[in-house]
């Protein structure tokens, strides 16, 4: 039996956790629906704002495997059921693989249902190019467990994982336009933006949500995503612990920021060339400009 | 000769400033139930871990079927199964579902539905594990080192924390995975355990194998042949009764005093003389034939439970 037979076999077995787990389903499920019906509500079904806030919402879902992937992973460490896993032919690649794969599943029939209410509940005159928020959910998926599987490799303590958690947390959803968005920032807020991982994900389903972009139009969005994912992955493997006791050394949690060097490298080169800069402040000034006709007309 | 199935020599490891193993060295032959015997503490559990490869060793050599298992991963794992201290499973997951999970990671299964046979967890198959009781858990456990039908079992303190029924439940298991000829290495506190169970014990204690053998051989090394328990109604020195007839050695424990003696009808004539002469009179005196843990005390000059 190879690692792909057995990451498919842990991958099976943790959707199936999933779908026993109350919390689980409220936090991913009942939480990012009532979000969005809230948001279309307060700002409007029929603006363009709409299909924007699709795409912080769906963003927000993406993100929030960073969350749930490091809290699990802890816990399983420290109640002991991954040494008990470790005494099994199974690697850390495998269990790494199997717990982003089973997210990413449970991932997709949200952001599918946060579309349906948007379409069908909401009467959101479009639902942007599914293609792109698909390719860009799914890589982003990806991207983001892996680095909560680094915070989760270099906590000791649950307590410790949420701490540093709640600290990339607040950076994803505020500077990375999943909330705020990136366009009415002041403009050295801009630059710092595009040093974070959100940023790409958030602003290209933005795009893919309210412009209809096509993946080769975001295709930025998705590069830096991707080796996002290739250096998070790796590294969360490598750093990987099963014992509880094995604690690691202050040193380790360097390795968090070292998990963020593709975005430093994305950032300045975006930050030199300004592309991205530029997407993000016309769509925002385009949208802007639109409301206020909206509201003109009306 | 053929090879041992686990052989270990000169095995070091230290926690920081803490020498948990001071070269141990043991070997065990295929088909042998093997105990570790020794007080918290004393390296059963690294050495054991070390066996399975959940740790490395500083110096030495641990083979299991001639393998180094801090070497060869995949390959080693699947010819051993364990029960491991402390452990757990997911909160919701069933035991049919465990035992289905990790057989599946094996090239070679047993079937499943007769290890919950063997194991009476057959109505307990759709129960999640975070319902199961502490023995159910610990038979689940067991029922799980076997799900690849292992060559070598571990199984570390497979009785710890359990009622003494529960405990006996195990044993039989045990007993049975002697019949059919498995290898198994133990480690335990408890002495009926190892003297009921193992072929051969090694007593282990600061990281160091004192004594190796039979229960037999190693019970008839003890030079206290058989162990008195004397209550008395006023304390004396301890020094007076280790100088009675035949006694090789005197502790007071839990208000009692315990004599080793080689001639125990001796050493009662005497104990009686001693305390009509000290005025004193005898509460209850209880004769035990040797176990390891005399032999324990003999070699420690403590209890295995202190």
């Amino acid at each position: 039996m190879g690692p792909l037979s057995r990451t498919w076999t842990l991958t099976k077995v943790r959707l199936l956790l999933a779908t026993r787990n109350r919390a689980f389903f409220f936090f991913s499920l009942v939480m990012p629906v009532i979000f969005l019906v809230g948001a279309v509500v307060f700002i409007g079904r029929k603006t363009q704002w709409s299909g924007y806030i699709l795409g912080a919402i769906v963003a927000t879902t993406v993100m929030g495997s960073f969350w749930g992937l490091s809290v699990q992973l802890v816990s399983f460490r420290e109640q002991g059921i991954l040494r008990r896993f470790r005494i099994a032919p199974v690697g850390a690649g495998p269990m790494l693989a199997s717990s982003i794969i089973s997210n990413y599943f449970m991932a997709l029939p949200v952001i599918f249902l946060e579309i349906l209410v948007c379409r069908v509940a909401l009467h959101m005159q479009n639902s942007g190019n599914l293609w792109a928020i698909l390719v860009l959910a799914t890589i982003g998926s990806a991207t983001f467990s892996s680095l909560g599987l680094i915070v989760a490799s270099v906590t000791n303590t649950m307590q410790e994982t949420q701490m540093i958690n709640n600290l990339i947390w607040m950076g994803f959803l505020f500077l990375g336009g999943a909330t705020i968005p990136v366009g009415s920032f002041p403009r050295w807020l801009q630059r710092v933006s595009l040093f974070i991982p959100a940023q790409y994900l958030a602003t290209g389903l933005q795009s893919a949500a309210t412009w209809r972009a096509t993946p080769s139009e975001i295709v930025e969005d998705v590069v830096a995503l991707s080796v996002g994912l290739l250096v998070a992955f790796e590294m969360s493997r490598r750093l990987f612990r099963w014992e509880p006791e094995a604690k690691a050394r202050p040193r380790a949690k360097l390795w968090v920021l070292a998990a963020f060097v593709p975005f430093l490298l994305f950032g300045t080169w975006e930050n030199i060339r300004g592309g991205q800069l530029k997407r993000v402040t016309t769509n925002y000034q385009v949208l802007s400009r639109m409301t206020t006709q909206q509201m003109r007309d009306h | 000769m053929s090879e041992p199935i686990i052989r270990v020599e000169n095995l070091y490891k230290n926690y920081g400033s803490v020498e948990a193993l001071r070269g141990v060295s043991f070997s065990v032959e295929e088909g042998e139930v093997f105990g570790l015997l020794g007080p918290n503490g004393a390296g059963k559990t690294t050495t054991v871990e070390i066996l399975e490869g959940l740790r490395t060793s500083d110096r030495g050599t641990a083979l299991v079927c001639g393998l180094d298992p801090e070497k060869t991963g995949e390959q080693f794992k699947e010819i051993i199964g364990a029960v491991l201290q402390s452990t757990a499973l997911p909160a919701k997951l069933r035991v049919k579902e465990a035992l289905d999970l990790f057989a599946n990671f094996y090239p070679q299964r047993a079937d499943v539905e007769q290890l919950l046979r063997r194991f009476q967890l057959e109505e307990k198959r759709n129960t999640f594990y975070n319902e199961l009781s502490g023995g159910q858990k610990q038979r689940l456990a067991l029922a799980m080192a076997l799900v690849n039908n292992p060559r070598v079992v571990f199984l570390d303190e497979p009785t710890a924390g359990l009622d003494p029924q529960v405990r006996r439940e195990i044993y039989d298991i045990i007993e049975e995975l002697r019949r059919s000829k498995k290898t198994v290495l133990i480690t335990t506190h408890y002495i009926e355990e190892a003297e009921r169970l193992c072929d051969r014990v090694a007593i282990v204690d600061h990281g160091r194998v004192i004594a190796l053998g039979t229960p037999r051989e190693l019970k008839q090394k003890s030079v206290g042949t058989t162990r008195l328990e004397v209550r008395l109604a006023k304390p004396v020195t301890n020094g007076t009764l280790g100088r009675l007839e035949g006694v090789s050695n005197c502790r007071e424990f839990d208000g009692a005093y315990v004599l080793h003696s080689a001639r125990p009808p001796q050493t009662i004539v005497a104990l009686v003389k001693q305390l009509e002469a000290e005025n004193n009179e005898l509460q209850s005196l209880e004769m035990f034939s040797p176990s390891l843990e005399d032999v324990f005390i003999e070699l420690t000059g403590r209890r295995l439970r202190e």
